[in-house]
């Protein structure tokens, strides 16, 4: 089993709506988010300017920075390559947000580091994820990479994509449809 | 091309706009590694060298600082943990693959020989600092700890079986101080989303910065001419390896990829240009350096000055490192 995501940027028109489910989901505090869209317009007016959204979140990476540096084991890989924290073995010492090349961790008001979890309480239960769930454009796809007829695995074989600072050579499962 | 980004719903604490999750207090914990180590590398290398009575100062009365400062450094370290009321869970895990577990466990076990060795020397301590000058007040807190040890029967024990195997703890101290030493970089070079710290060279530099504080502390606390020299010249040796190991940083990052290049060039031209070319090159190592030279050739020379310029050099670095370290990152937009 391997979990991913996509989202296509051709659909995103960022509402937003991504960020608030999480946010009412997961209980996320005031201020702070698990996922946040970036807005990118290029090109010179009016001839080739040009605008597309992302949603971007943690990356769940196959190779984890933050895993690795955690001195304590907080920061671990659960099954489906979903990575979490978990609060009491953490420090807040932050070596997972400095080693994180994505910035998806935030120190939560209590302390703890806190992340994007892929909604792994739901996804446990064969449920999309928050954000998943609420996208309206459908431009959020989840599923198990492992499975072919995942819509994962499908708008992955059918789409051009990429992803974000593969340079960084920490193998991010957020793939992103052009 | 023109090119502008939003990032929308997005401005969280110290990481909007860029990184600044560690900052003075990291900074100052990583300048007092470095000088325990050096200290305690400096001791237990002359105790073997069986110079424990020439070099009293280095070997014996020195030995007082780093048992403090590690615990100084371990407070800061604390205090700046967001979930502090867990920090022990760092002593509950050892995790072969994070520095910081390393560190946590190195600064631990090296605080039994750092702790013993002043004791195993104190009645040596206490009439070095009552020669010089009867009224100093550490004498009392001193002459309190010694009372105090020697009141337990089970600390005398300790202290006596330290003594007669003085020369095994000092094997293992100074392995334990070289990994402190190291680890002080090490730490800062596991990040790979950080360009600037993600080099193995980092550790060697943090090492040699560090002892290179550290004999200059000695340098300026000694009365002895002897050694005061001695580590004057040891000194200028660790200047040059250390300038020698920052051009190498450069080089490296230089013949990198472009995060790297992009991360050289804020100390070639960037933000941190002017910082660390005049006040970290010049007036931390080239400068004392001169001075020091000149100092061996005879000139009269307070050893206090190129030592304190070492030692604020020392930190200097170590804050611009961190702070330089946490705005270098991957573009990821």
């Amino acid at each position: 089993m391997r979990y991913a995501m996509a989202m296509d940027t051709r659909k995103c028109v960022g509402c937003g709506d991504c960020v608030v489910a999480c946010q009412t989901e997961n209980d996320v505090p005031f201020g702070f988010c698990r996922d946040w869209i970036v807005e990118n317009v290029s090109g010179i007016y009016p001839d080739t300017v040009k605008m597309h959204f992302k949603s971007e979140r943690c990356n769940h990476c196959d190779n984890t920075p933050c895993v690795r540096t955690c001195p304590t084991g907080a920061s671990h890989v659960i099954e489906g390559g979903i990575v979490k924290v978990t609060h009491d073995e953490c420090i807040g010492c932050g070596a997972c947000i400095v080693s994180c090349p994505y910035n998806a961790r935030y120190v939560h008001p209590e302390g703890y580091i806190d992340k994007c979890t892929f909604c792994d309480h739901r996804v446990a239960q064969g449920q999309d994820t928050a954000c998943v769930a609420v996208c309206p454009t459908t431009a959020l796809i989840f599923g198990d990479l492992d499975d072919e007829k995942s819509p994962v695995s499908i708008a992955l074989r059918e789409n051009e994509w990429y992803v974000l600072a593969p340079e960084a050579g920490t193998k991010p499962q957020l793939y992103f449809l052009k | 091309m023109m090119e502008e980004l939003f990032v929308s719903g997005r401005h969280i604490e110290h990481i909007d706009p860029t990184l600044t999750l560690w900052g003075g207090p990291i900074a100052i914990y990583l300048f007092l590694g470095g000088l325990a180590a050096a200290i305690l590398i400096f001791a237990n290398f002359f105790f073997l060298m069986g110079k424990a009575d020439k070099y009293v100062m280095t070997v014996k009365v020195s030995t007082l600082i780093p048992p403090v400062i590690i615990v100084i450094g371990l407070l800061l370290l604390v205090a700046d943990l967001h979930h502090k009321l867990y920090f022990w869970q760092l002593l509950l895990n050892f995790r072969i693959e994070s520095p910081m577990s390393w560190g946590a466990w190195t600064l631990s076990f090296i605080m039994i020989p750092a702790i013993l060795w002043p004791l195993i020397y104190m009645k040596d301590i206490i009439n070095y600092l009552s020669d010089r000058n009867p009224k100093c007040r550490l004498l009392k807190t001193l002459s309190w700890i010694d009372g105090m040890a020697n009141k337990f029967k089970i600390v005398r024990m300790v202290i006596e079986l330290a003594t007669k195997y003085q020369k095994l703890m000092a094997y293992i101290t100074i392995v334990l101080s070289l990994i402190l030493g190291v680890y002080t970089g090490i730490l800062l070079s596991a990040f790979n989303a950080r360009p600037l710290w993600n080099t193995a060279i980092l550790g060697p530099l943090f090492l040699t910065s560090g002892i290179s504080t550290g004999a200059a502390l000695l340098m300026w606390m000694s009365k002895n001419h002897h050694e005061k020299i001695l580590f004057s010249k040891f000194d200028l040796v660790l200047i040059a390896v250390e300038i020698f190991l920052i051009i190498h940083l450069f080089m490296g990052m230089k013949a990198g990829s472009q995060v790297q290049v992009d991360t050289a060039s804020l100390f070639l031209g960037g933000q941190y240009t002017a910082f660390f070319w005049v006040g970290i090159m010049g007036l931390g190592l080239v400068f004392p350096a001169v001075l020091e030279i000149l100092e061996l050739n005879r000139f009269n020379i307070p050893s206090w000055l190129p030592a304190l310029f070492i030692l604020l050099g020392g930190l200097a670095f170590r804050f611009i490192m961190v702070y330089a370290g946490q705005f270098s990152s991957y573009n990821i937009l």
